[in-house]
């Protein structure tokens, strides 16, 4: 009964039945359940939220670690490694949109809302709300100071940019076969994210410690530290991604016609690039 | 269309290998499988809708309060939303497409087995967030399906439930809409070029690109609703210089797509069924394909019409509203070109076709309520009112349902091997229709008098009316008992007409040349389709 049998040529691979969905699941679950709980301070919240993560990993590991396996086993021919093209491409295309809705109400906070609430309407009731942006809002009395573009923000705009030409360095010395070139590359790009990272974490104790911006700075503190924040976490994951696909590397995976794991992480990579560059422009400069 | 449906020779001994019982079900990479489990799960859901919206027409039997609080009467017409439309009429579609998808396009299975099973195994942890969240302190989300703030800000822990269920829900639809779309841009057998597609390949294309553009969208909006009640941001608070009508401009951009999301699908089912029993091809397939690509398109550009009493600027409206009267364009092509299909067709009118002509009334008519509630000066007065609740049951009822159930009696020969009772059917037809009219025509009347929608109590004046409509409601619940005793008998065989592999003599397409009942696998080598 082997699952080669469905990768002759002309066949699909189909795989067989697998657990790991159903231990996703229970994990989200347990997940969800422990997220609910730790919110409304009941005991029982972060020893769940501590399982439901744990569950969550195994899964990861198990599922991704047998889709390596089978893809060394080289059981995806050219019509699968195009369904994996696809499904990447509109799994951006979704993560693309999940930003578009709080850039969208960065958009309609700025260019609405706060003008509303300082217009002649709202005078009654917040007769001193001058609404100039940044803006902690009419009634919240804690004045902050925003971050400056030209310090770290710069350097991390700098810093992104540098490492997607360095992952196309990794790229193109994958497609000529020069392996060694390739991991000093692809570790210059995961080196390059690690740094942002930190850049990011420093500039949140900036912000905290000096600037007295915070997440309950107002619109202003919300949209930044959100923005700001899911585009972090999607750089973590972008280097979880490609330090993934540099252990492979080392391993002797991929090759010119054979590197889908590669090309994903780097449309990742590219995509949590682009998106930083919007960040940089309307969260930071304008 | 030649094909080889299961070819048994050479290397595929593994067929039927699969762990049984319940590991089967949890572990399962079969297309045919995940599309049962999906039906199954959609009906259950369906049943607690139900059970759901009798309770509020008990309620509303009569004016005062009777046996409601009205703070469960608020998490019950919550819930009924939420539920029908992410539990029920949704899950039912996807299932159809798992089943349908790989048969129509000569697919040895869905281009994405694994994550298939994922999709429908994240449906059941968010039911039991959502039907759980009736049970903790404070109970279910009270603020109405849309889950408008400030309200659903300062709702107990039963709306967390609710947004991490949102949460598992839309990873579940952004996993079955691109498995959905991979599947059908290339999976397709040779010779199937897009063209030549059936429709209901090319309404799932669209509603799966649909689902991915706009489920994100709300994953964004109940993550800051969940950051405005727990973490301190404003995104919907005035004081901080937030909002709360920005949190329905991002609802409804995901809200107002949602719409076709649901609709699409079943107009599919409805193109697939009316050619089949009027023994003619689809009148205007390629304008069929515009038509619901520009319904698609126009549906990201409208909606701020569920918005007019929010204070929008005139320009606005006015521009809302003529973008939404537009969509009548591409939707009454559809009608016309179903109803040209017919035109001087064999019609022959099996179960199938009576809940395709039902739906083509009553669907209709929903959508001309929807162009009434479109003029913005009318909108003002209809808003939240019971014109409302009348105008989206007219499509989401006898819209999506009934073509869940054409689709159900259409294409359950294939999947079961065995004929339904072709008389009880016809019963289960009329009586949903009856009933279905029963209990929503009257809140037309109720909603232009004024009745307020999702309010517990009312005027003694609309008394009659809600008399009727809940009556009628119940009258349509027990059609639904019958109609899942249809089913099982169908299942166990019990009307003892073996299906053919085509039992309906007008059917074209794939899944017609495969047996009935479908086998485990099937098109394990593609087709040729000429």
């Amino acid at each position: 009964m082997s699952a080669s049998s469905h990768s002759a040529p002309g066949h699909y691979f189909v795989p067989q039945p697998s657990i790991w969905p159903i231990v996703g699941s229970t994990a989200l679950l347990i997940l969800a359940f422990g997220a609910v709980g730790t919110m409304n301070k009941l005991s029982w919240g972060w020893p769940a939220l501590a399982v439901g993560f744990a569950i969550l990993f195994v899964m990861l590991f198990g599922w991704f670690g047998a889709v390596i396996k089978e893809s060394e086993a080289r059981l995806y021919g050219k019509n699968v490694d195009l369904s994996f093209r696809w499904s990447m491409s509109w799994f951006i295309f979704s993560e693309v949109m999940f930003f578009a809705a709080f850039f969208g109400a960065l958009g309609f906070a700025r260019m609405h809302s706060v003008p509303d609430l300082a217009s002649i309407d709202s005078k009654l009731l917040w007769p001193n709300f001058g609404g100039a942006w940044p803006t902690t809002g009419p009634f919240i009395d804690s004045p902050f100071t925003p971050m400056g573009a030209w310090g770290i923000p710069a350097l991390n705009t700098a810093l992104l940019l540098t490492s997607g030409i360095t992952l196309t360095i990794a790229h193109h010395a994958m497609l000529a076969g020069q392996r060694q070139k390739l991991i000093i590359w692809l570790a210059a790009t995961i080196l390059l994210g690690c740094v942002f990272l930190g850049f990011q974490v420093y500039e949140y104790i900036h912000a905290y410690r000096d600037l007295n911006l915070k997440l309950t700075s107002g619109i202003f503190g919300s949209t930044f530290f959100m923005l700001t924040g899911f585009h972090g976490f999607h750089v973590t994951i972008g280097v979880i991604m490609l330090t993934v696909v540099l252990v492979r590397c080392m391993r002797g995976h991929f090759d010119a016609k054979h590197h889908f794991a590669f090309e994903a992480a780097a449309w990742y990579w590219h995509f949590v690039d682009v998106v930083w560059l919007g960040l940089f422009v309307v969260v930071y400069m304008l | 269309m030649a094909s080889v449906p299961h070819d048994h020779g050479h290397d595929h001994s593994h067929d039927d290998h699969h762990p049984t019982g319940l590991m089967r079900y949890f572990t399962t990479t079969n297309h045919k499988d995940i599309g049962s489990m999906y039906m199954w799960f959609s009906f259950v859901m369906f049943i607690s809708g139900g059970i759901m919206a009798l309770l509020i027409r008990s309620e509303l039997f009569q004016p005062g309060l009777q046996i409601l609080e009205p703070e469960r009467f608020n998490q019950l017409t919550t819930l009924h939303g939420i539920v029908m439309i992410f539990g029920a009429i949704m899950p039912a579609f996807v299932g159809f497409a798992n089943w349908m998808l790989p048969l129509q396009l000569g697919a040895p299975d869905m281009a994405f087995a694994r994550m298939n099973n994922w999709s429908f195994w994240l449906l059941p942890p968010a039911a039991i967030l959502l039907i759980g969240s009736f049970f903790v302190p404070g109970g279910a989300a009270a603020g109405g399906w849309t889950l408008y703030p400030p309200l659903s800000i300062q709702a107990g822990m039963g709306m967390d439930m609710m947004i991490f269920a949102i949460h598992i829900m839309g990873a579940s639809s952004i996993m079955g809409s691109i498995n959905i779309i991979t599947t059908i841009l290339n999976m397709r057998a040779p010779g199937m070029t897009m063209m030549k597609m059936p429709m209901f390949a090319w309404t799932w294309l669209i509603t799966a690109f649909l689902l991915i553009a706009t489920m994100p969208v709300l994953a964004g909006a109940v993550t800051m609703l969940l950051t405005d009640r727990h973490f301190g941001t404003t995104f919907f608070n005035a004081a901080g210089g937030g909002d709360p009508v920005m949190f329905q401009h991002i609802f409804w951009f995901f809200g107002h797509p949602e719409v076709y999301i649901i609709a699409l699908p079943a107009f599919g089912v409805v193109s697939q069924i009316i050619p089949t029993f009027s023994r003619k091809p689809l009148f205007g397939y390629v304008s069929m394909v515009y038509a619901t690509a520009s319904i698609a398109i126009l549906s990201f550009i409208v909606w701020a019409h569920h918005m007019y009493t929010t204070g929008l600027p005139v320009a606005g409206q006015l521009y809302f509203m003529y973008a939404t009267m537009l969509i009548a364009v591409p939707t009454a092509a559809k009608i016309f070109n179903w109803l040209a299909t017919m035109w001087r067709g064999s019609i022959t009118l099996e179960t199938p076709m009576l809940f395709c002509l039902g739906f083509l009334f009553l669907f209709t008519m929903g959508g001309f309520t929807g162009l009434v509630l479109s003029l913005t000066p009318v909108d003002i007065q209809l808003h939240d009112t019971y014109y409302v609740v009348a105008h989206f049951h007219y499509v989401m009822v006898a819209g999506a349902l009934f073509s869940a159930f054409a689709a159900v009696y259409y294409w359950g020969p294939k999947w079961t091997g065995w004929m339904y009772e072709e008389k009880h059917g016809k019963i289960h037809f009329w009586w949903s229709l009856i009933a279905f009219n029963i209990t929503f025509f009257p809140q037309h009347f109720l909603g232009l008098a004024g009745m307020p929608r999702r309010i517990p109590d009312y005027n003694m004046q609309f008394t009659e009316w809600n008399q009727v409509s809940s009556i009628g409601a119940f009258a349509f619940g027990i059609a639904q008992l019958y109609f899942i005793w249809i089913v099982i008998r169908m299942i166990r065989g019990k009307s003892g007409i073996r299906a053919a592999a085509k039992p309906w003599d007008g059917a074209e397409g794939l899944e017609w040349t495969v047996p009935s009942p479908a086998p485990y696998h099937t098109f394990e080598t593609p087709p040729i389709v000429k």
